[in-house]
């Protein structure tokens, strides 16, 4: 069984669909890249890993899960923008993550005090302790969203969801959140799916890219067919391909 | 260079600033001297001797009758009832902008109906709340909380709607509930709008309070104005319109104040 299930899964908006017949299995810990042209479905896709959208026909099922009919706290989340509270500071945005699941959204007495410990090592691990009682709009771009990275993280999803997450950064500070990314990721072992636009990208970061493309094209009328995944490569070992050994093959192997 | 790209100096500036306050007040002090010329004891344009005199006496003489200064009373009777009706308006549309912004269900019923409220002209229900309500407090502070609240509720529901949609998935997936959502996300973006729309409607505020005192009252700014019109006594009614300026302004800048104190995340840029 695998961790995440895309079964036939389509999606379409009034008359017009966006979604055909969607099918990914993805199994504990992978890193998923999906790419695409605009407007070919990879943020509806996105949209309904979150539940944030329910499909028309098919079903999402996370770790054996029945389909989620709301995003919760099983699916994190970074977008491009907006994704860290502007009205507290860098630790109240990461306490946020535990805190918001109680009834009132606070935590009190030892609980706040244990969680905020949590916070501070979660931003010594996200290397922004030093701004810990800064507002995030005094952040740079890349900081902000190594911010919502950790905040979505501190909630302790089973699957993390980047839409974009690094389509507002400079290149320079791309790199570096890529690297920051890797480092997390070999640390924690989330399975991610990122959306993104750069491929190099997609093929650096993921394990698997799936790309998005629409199979049938209709000239007189391009919104009558959906998008579905086209190509689902293996992008590790720099995407060349059976380097792994998945087998057993009782042959010496090098160490 | 072009006209909007020349800025004046800071010394210019506050030149330029006092300006129009000393013109008004040339234009005033030329034809209040032209009046008294024709007729010295015109009361229509006193002159700025005058008001001043009238406003020490107001502020120091006591009432022959009650013995209380009527000034102060006056201001105090105002306040309150402008201090009730704002608070209470401020109250109703925090509850209503929010519950409209982030409920569908609320949303739908209400916002229409907001919508054709606010296009009632509170003044015209005024006769009507004077019956329902008698002519005490109430029907003042009602009048004040009618008139600024539709615009209240639909200033505040606009800014949870702006709110992106992205934050509040992001609250989502951290497990908050629609409660907590309203609480720690909601709340506190819009409670510095809820500040800017309290300014921007006291000026209607202060129409409404007016009105109602200058119709039925036994004291109050706007009693006391529409009390000596009946003996043209405009140096008192200029000392009250002067003083209802000023306090107008000092309430402005106390709220300017307690945002930026309370809000200040709202200061950084980003």
């Amino acid at each position: 069984m695998s961790f995440v299930e895309v079964e036939n899964v389509f999606q379409s908006y009034g008359a017009r669909p966006i979604l055909e017949r969607v099918n990914v299995t993805v199994n504990r810990g992978e890193f998923i890249s999906i790419v695409g042209a605009s407007g070919c479905g990879k943020s509806t896709f996105l949209r309904l890993l979150l539940a944030q959208e329910q499909p028309t026909r098919g079903s999402i099922t996370i770790d054996g899960r029945p389909p989620a009919q709301e995003p919760d706290r099983t699916r994190g989340v970074v977008f491009q923008r907006y994704s860290v509270f502007p009205h507290m500071n860098v630790r109240d945005n990461i306490v946020a993550g535990e805190a918001f699941a109680r009834s009132f959204g606070r935590l009190f007495g030892s609980e706040r005090r244990a969680a905020q410990e949590r916070a501070d090592a979660m931003l010594e691990r996200i290397g922004l302790n030093h701004v810990a009682d800064a507002y995030p709009a005094t952040l740079s771009g890349g900081m902000q969203q190594r911010l919502a990275i950790g905040q979505a993280l501190a909630a302790k999803p089973l699957i993390l969801l980047l839409d974009e997450p690094f389509g507002a950064l400079d290149p320079g500070t791309r790199l570096s959140m890529h690297d920051f990314l890797m480092h997390l990721r070999g640390e924690i072992g989330m399975t991610v799916f990122m959306v993104t636009h750069d491929l190099s990208e997609g093929f650096k970061l993921g394990d698997r890219v799936l790309v998005f493309d629409k199979p049938r094209w209709d000239p007189t009328d391009p919104d009558a067919y959906g998008a579905t995944v086209t190509y689902d490569f293996d992008a590790r070992n720099r995407g060349i391909p059976f380097q792994t050994i998945m087998e057993e093959t009782h042959v010496l192997r090098p160490v | 260079m072009r006209l909007i790209n020349r800025t004046p100096s800071p010394a210019l500036r506050a030149f330029l600033v006092l300006v129009p306050f000393a013109l008004a007040f040339v234009v005033y002090l030329v034809a209040s001297e032209i009046r008294l010329e024709a007729n010295p004891s015109d009361r229509l344009l006193p002159s700025p001797g005058t008001i001043l005199d009238t406003a020490v006496s107001l502020l120091t003489v006591p009432d022959r009758r009650s013995g209380a200064i009527l000034f102060w009373g006056d201001t105090w009777a105002s306040l309150t009832r402008l201090s009730l009706g704002v608070g209470l308006a401020a109250a109703i549309g925090l509850v209503f902008g929010m519950l409209i912004g982030l409920l569908p269900h609320v949303r739908a019923t209400l916002s229409i109906f907001v919508g054709v409220l606010s296009l009632i002209p509170p003044l015209a229900l005024l006769p009507i709340l004077f019956i329902t309500f008698g002519l005490g407090e109430v029907s003042k502070v009602v009048l004040i909380v009618i008139g600024i609240t539709p615009f209240l509720i639909r200033d505040l529901s606009g800014r949870v709607m702006e709110i992106p949609r992205e934050m509040i998935v992001k609250a989502e997936t951290l497990g908050a509930s629609s409660l907590v959502i309203a609480l720690r996300v909601a709340l506190p973006q819009v409670l510095p709008r809820l500040v800017q729309a309290i300014r921007l409607s006291l000026g209607p505020a202060w129409l409404f309070l007016i009105a109602a005192e200058a119709i039925a009252a036994n004291q109050g700014l706007g009693y006391r104005i529409f009390l000596v019109r009946r003996y043209l006594a405009m140096d008192v009614i200029l000392t009250y319109v002067l003083w209802i300026t000023f306090l107008a302004w000092v309430i402005d800048w106390l709220l300017k104040a307690v945002a930026r104190r309370a809000f200040p995340w709202t200061e950084v840029s980003p």
